[in-house]
């Protein structure tokens, strides 16, 4: 894994936030209170503006300050669990590299680890975390399994579309939504939205090359 | 969306700049990260730091000077602080026994407190407030959401601290004013978080939430609009049978202090309106109300809505409670 593929992701992130923003926030109008999309833009901004800083820099140190960033400037619960995500991927990544791979899935699922330990949640509570372990859990084994390439992204995308879809039917048990009980039934979970929006983009930036 | 605003994007360093220099007899401000202290720092005593999203002021940062906070955190609109802040805030106001952070229990600002308390180099501790009895509690969920029963912490702590209590001392007179208050609230109409431009959710004319939460959180349900006296009834109730739930009595004659708060938009002859009703309810329980606040003190931007708040006091609380205070927006006694 390069840094210019980072920082491209980075970009196709933000993109993808911005056009699905009226999906993001009629979701967190529903069960949230609103602030989800405006989190999830600043940060998308704020990494897509630090490219020329981040442009000389190798991977693991990218990653490292793009978790900094987001620690000090986002605030939030998305702001904690993303920078959790970023610096623990980049510890991995600095002792193991990111040369493959199976290395790039360890140090994704490293820091998808990192979200689960800071928020103290798991699968099935109806957070991001309904999507971004099945899509961690994919992409391990995909790669153990030596898929091309298309064929990891083709499943991490489907996944982060199950995984979404599965926190239609749950009742919230984390985060804003905890008050709502059975009526947030029926809706999907806004964090979770937001990290499909954003495996596709970066799943899409690779199938497009 | 009508609002006083330049940008949106400058809405939250315009209101501090304000709030500090209405107030610089009390405040100081410090920007990016962004925090505000006491003017005269404290010495001696337990550094009192609290913080939360913006848009529940006076909470937190009116409640900085004397008798109370020494620093507050402002996030973004309803989103916590992040861990500089905190940092900062700590390093500027820490003396030689230790830091206690009050902390709503909302996922983000636990988080991020957390990870605050991590890089500290200080002796600290956290008082997390779970005041909201609409969110019922449960094992599997991350809780009860701390809301204006929050404001009764930190006075009791901040009357403490300045006694040069220790950190423990003030952490259990934290959690004890937490664990014997109960709080719901009622949304009569959205609030509009300035950087959205629109009403977190949509209420119709003839409805009320009834368990809203201080983000527009939705609350217990969606309601038919009915008079007063039924809505602040149901909400009484739900106050009673939480001390109930969690065996707290009360036994008659049991002293209470009852805080009827306003979420923003709503003017003071209703919340004294409703105090009158929470008031007259609680005495029939067979309660003593001896204490009471009303006003706006911790709010949701613009909703129309009320909170009520009931605190069962002991002769320790009614201590702190009483002791004199000032700040912004509470002070009596000096």
């Amino acid at each position: 894994m390069k840094t210019t593929f980072i920082l491209s992701s980075a970009l196709a992130i933000h993109a993808a936030i911005v056009a699905h923003e009226a999906d993001i926030e009629s979701l967190d109008r529903a069960i949230g209170d609103g602030d989800h999309y405006i989190n999830i833009k600043r940060a998308s901004e704020v990494i897509a503006g630090m490219y020329n800083e981040l442009v000389p820099l190798p991977p693991d140190e990218v990653l490292q300050k793009i978790g900094t960033k987001l620690l000090s400037s986002i605030g939030g619960a998305s702001g904690v669990l993303f920078a959790s995500f970023f610096m623990e991927m980049a510890k991995v990544a600095k002792i193991n590299g990111t040369n493959n791979k199976l290395e790039i899935a360890a140090a994704f699922a490293a820091g998808v680890q990192a979200i689960v330990q800071r928020g103290k949640a798991t699968v099935g509570e109806k957070t991001m975390l309904d999507v971004l372990i099945p899509v961690s859990t994919t992409f391990t084994l995909s790669a153990a399994a030596g898929k091309t390439t298309a064929e990891i992204c083709q499943a991490l995308k489907d996944a982060a579309d199950i995984g979404l879809e599965s926190t239609r039917a749950m009742i919230a048990t984390k985060g804003r939504a905890v008050g709502l009980g059975e009526r947030g039934i029926g809706h999907l979970d806004p964090g979770a939205k937001s990290c499909q929006v954003m495996i596709h983009a970066v799943c899409n930036l690779i199938l497009k090359d | 969306m009508k609002k006083f605003i330049n940008k949106v994007d400058d809405i939250l360093t315009e209101s501090l700049s304000g709030f500090a220099l209405a107030h610089n007899d009390l405040v100081s401000l410090h920007l990016d990260p962004n925090f505000l202290t006491r003017k005269q720092l404290a010495q001696n005593k337990v550094a009192i730091i609290s913080g939360g999203g913006s848009g529940h002021e006076p909470l937190h940062a009116g409640y900085i000077g004397y008798g109370m906070l020494d620093a507050a955190c402002p996030g973004h609109v309803f989103s916590s602080p992040t861990p500089d802040q905190m940092l900062a805030a700590a390093e500027a106001v820490h003396t030689n026994k230790g830091i206690l952070f009050i902390v709503k229990n909302y996922a983000g600002d636990v988080m991020n407190f957390e990870m605050a308390g991590e890089m500290l180099a200080v002796g600290h501790a956290t008082v997390l407030t779970s005041d909201d009895c609409a969110v019922i509690n449960s094992t599997y969920t991350t809780g009860r959401r701390g809301v204006a029963g929050t404001v009764i912490v930190e006075k009791c702590v901040g009357s403490l601290a300045e006694t040069g209590a220790s950190l423990q001392a003030c952490k259990a007179l934290g959690d004890k004013v937490n664990s014997r208050t109960a709080s719901i609230g009622v949304a009569l109409t959205s609030c509009t978080v300035p950087a959205a431009g629109r009403p977190t959710f949509d209420i119709g004319d003839n409805e009320l939430e009834m368990g809203v939460g201080i983000h527009g959180e939705p609350g217990r349900r969606r309601e038919a609009m009915r008079e007063a006296d039924a809505i602040v009834k149901d909400m009484i109730d739900a106050i009673l049978a939480d001390f109930t739930s969690r065996n707290l009595g009360p036994t008659k004659n049991s002293e209470v202090l009852l805080l009827v708060n306003g979420l923003g938009a709503t003017p003071l002859m209703e919340l004294y309106l409703i105090y009158n009703t929470a008031a007259k309810l609680l005495v029939d329980a067979g309660l003593n109300v001896t204490r009471s606040l009303v006003g706006n003190y911790t709010t949701a931007i613009d909703m129309a809505g009320a909170s009520i708040t009931a605190c069962l006091l002991d002769d320790e609380i009614k201590q702190h409670w009483d002791s004199p205070v000032h700040t912004p927006a509470l002070r009596w006694g000096c």
